[in-house]
């Protein structure tokens, strides 16, 4: 008996026990082998659900729960640390046909990653506009801070996260969103990512000016609002400048 | 053989597992709380708040870095970007311990986070003594080999566990960690005597102590079958286990585990005062 | 608008969002904050809830032979081209005989067949 049908065993309840597993007394082990299934079961689903509360929102724990389940059989963590667990979720639910008729639920898996990307991603100085006048900030060249990340998708997918996350909110409308993610001191924040702001976010590459991704927001989007996205990477530290580092 | 006993730098008093949400109690009122121990897998990320908050405990408490996924039992090699990250953390942090489980968790690529129990054979010896100094080498400090809570047994055992893990230490210089809960556990589930157990072991190698609580089941024969689950206060008879741990072997570094249904801190002061009260007095002695 | 004018309007755009952010900033948060994010992808060396639970449950999985029938907040989701996700309470209102008479559109009948409620697949 070795390792690779131990694990079989352990991922697989309808496998027999392994030989060779056996109680005090001799006898085949059982129930004793059970112990170690339900730990690695119970633990991944416990991750699982602490990974994507949004998801578990949408589908209810039992369902939550049995797609965690059939989840980590097929695609056990492939790192000792748990922080990435999840990352193929997005494409286990493109491809999971008892869910199909919520074709959304794949991008809400990518927007729960990111968030906890976010989370764990480096520490950065944010781009400080105190002082700056206008034309001088236009000459800027920042790049995304390591915690921001931009998501598009077909699909309400920030009104559905603020449906189930904040208390109130009220319910998605058929639209396609954008999400920028952002992370202020240590709590990521999702925002709606206004017309224009995906190319903008796009064009910031840590040497072209703001003035340049400007142009390309308005481009994409003619009727942007401008004071509005600035306020929006500016205040909430989308952006940190390619030199500042942090210890 | 090194004596771990007299070198550990954690302090021979009680620490507890640290969790994000004691943060600002433990900072403002310890207690007896001296030292703490983090789970390594979970400071493994670039920054942000654990990170942040790991830098602050560090400058009041000394830290142990227990290390829950390295899978040193396993039967490949071990992960080179694991190790990487925990060398990587080790050498900011620079804890006063470093320890990791006498266990497997990964098989090809595939991290089931569980500690899965090992046949103590000479294979198995060879092997885990082999990944022991590669860690070692790689980590560059010496590191604890925690015993086992085990449900079940292996055919092809050849040794017993005590053997096993003194030889391990002998071959690779490690220290132990000793878990007087998976002691009891163990003893219950596998029907070894405990008190046996604690005076045959090397308690010179042992440079942490482990309390935590355990659930009660029993197997299909009816048999008792306890479960390490660290969700509730430390029991009565691994308190007792523990005083006489201590007669046994002398006073250690003690550590209060409390992973599931975590408390409020207050009552992880009262468990670690619990400890302290049967340190104290040998310590005086 | 001539390319002045616009170049105008821009720079007052930039000038309006530095205004907005150094009035506004950006307040210091506490490293004791703790929201549920922060305990997410946390690994530990405790056992689980012993010998029976979710390890040693089967589920009757094979492809599309049943669907899972979610029972969450999906319910209240309209999507972009107007349909809605099913969901159980849907299913309930429509009867699991009635679903095929009126298939939302894009939801094959072949998803449906064979459907259990989910919690029957579960032997634990």
């Amino acid at each position: 008996m070795g390792q690779t049908d131990f694990t079989a065993a352990l991922l697989d309840p309808e496998k027999p026990v392994p030989e060779g597993l056996v109680d005090p007394q001799g006898r085949p082990a059982g129930k004793r082998f059970d112990v170690y299934r339900n730990n690695v079961t119970s633990s991944l689903i416990a991750a699982l659900e602490t990974g994507f509360p949004v998801l578990q929102k949408l589908l209810g724990e039992s369902s939550f729960k049995t797609l965690a389940t059939l989840f980590l059989r097929a695609h056990p963590p492939t790192s000792g640390a748990l922080q990435r667990y999840g990352d193929a979720m997005p494409g286990f639910l493109a491809g999971f046909k008892p869910l199909a008729s919520l074709p959304y639920l794949a991008d809400i898996a990518r927007l729960e990653l990111a968030i906890r990307t976010s989370y764990h991603a480096a520490d950065h100085h944010p781009l400080d506009p105190a002082g700056l006048d206008p034309e001088a900030m236009m000459a800027l060249t920042p790049r995304l801070a390591p915690a921001t990340h931009i998501l598009t998708s077909p699909y309400p997918i920030y009104s559905i996260w603020r449906m189930n996350m904040v208390a109130g909110a009220p319910k998605p409308a058929p639209v396609s969103e954008d999400v920028l993610i952002t992370r202020v001191n240590f709590d990521p924040t999702p925002h709606l990512l206004p017309p224009g702001g995906r190319q903008f976010a796009e064009a910031l590459d840590g040497c072209t000016p703001i003035a340049a991704a400007i142009e390309a927001a308005m481009i994409a989007a003619p009727r942007a609002d401008i004071a509005g996205l600035l306020t929006l990477f500016l205040s909430s530290q989308a952006l940190t400048l390619p030199t500042e580092k942090v210890q | 053989m090194y004596d771990f006993s007299s070198s550990s730098r954690l302090p021979k008093t009680a620490g507890i597992g640290y969790k994000p949400q004691h943060f600002t109690e433990l900072r403002a009122e310890p207690g007896p709380v001296t030292w703490l121990e983090i789970h390594a897998e979970n400071y493994m990320g670039d920054g942000g708040r654990p990170l942040a908050q790991l830098r602050a405990l560090a400058e009041t408490f000394p830290i142990s870095v227990h290390g829950v996924g390295l899978s040193i039992g396993g039967e490949g090699p071990l992960d080179k970007d694991h190790i990487a990250r925990l060398k990587h953390l080790c050498d900011w942090l620079n804890p006063a311990s470093f320890s990791e489980h006498l266990a497997w968790s990964t098989h090809e690529a595939h991290f089931l986070n569980d500690l899965l129990p090992l046949p103590y054979s000479p294979e198995t010896l060879t092997r885990v003594a082999d990944h022991i100094d590669e860690v070692q080498e790689a980590v560059g400090r010496p590191m604890l080999l925690e015993n086992p809570s085990t449900y079940l047994a292996f055919e092809d055992s050849t040794m017993d566990e005590i053997t096993f893990l003194t030889e391990i230490a002998k071959r690779t210089g490690c220290g132990l960690l000793l878990d007087v809960n998976n002691v009891f556990v163990s003893c219950t589930n596998q029907i070894w005597d405990p008190i046996e157990y604690i005076e045959k072991f090397p308690h010179r190698l042992v440079g942490e102590i482990h309390l935590g609580g355990h659930d009660e089941d029993e197997d299909e024969h009816g048999a008792p079958l306890l479960i390490d689950s660290h969700g509730r206060e430390v029991v009565d008879p691994v308190w007792a286990l523990y005083d006489h741990t201590i007669k046994v072997g002398g006073t250690k570094p003690t550590l209060i585990e409390w992973d599931n249904d975590v408390p409020e801190f207050p009552i992880l002061r009262e468990e670690a005062a619990r400890a302290d009260a049967i340190l104290a007095p040998v310590q005086a002695e | 608008m001539s390319t002045q004018m616009k170049s105008l309007a821009l720079m007052g755009a930039v000038a309006a969002a530095l205004g907005a952010v150094t009035t506004t900033g950006a307040s210091a948060q506490a490293m004791e904050k703790c929201y549920g994010v922060s305990l997410a992808g946390e690994n530990g060396c405790a056992a689980g809830p012993g010998t029976s639970c979710a390890g040693t449950s089967t589920i009757d999985y094979q492809g599309n032979a049943w669907t899972l029938v979610p029972a969450g907040t999906c319910a209240d989701i309209e999507l972009p081209d107007g349909r809605h996700g099913y969901s159980e309470a849907a299913l309930e209102v429509d009867g699991y005989n009635g679903i095929n008479r009126d298939l939302p559109e894009g939801l094959a009948a072949d998803v449906l067949e064979g459907y259990r409620p989910v919690d029957m697949m579960m032997d634990s």
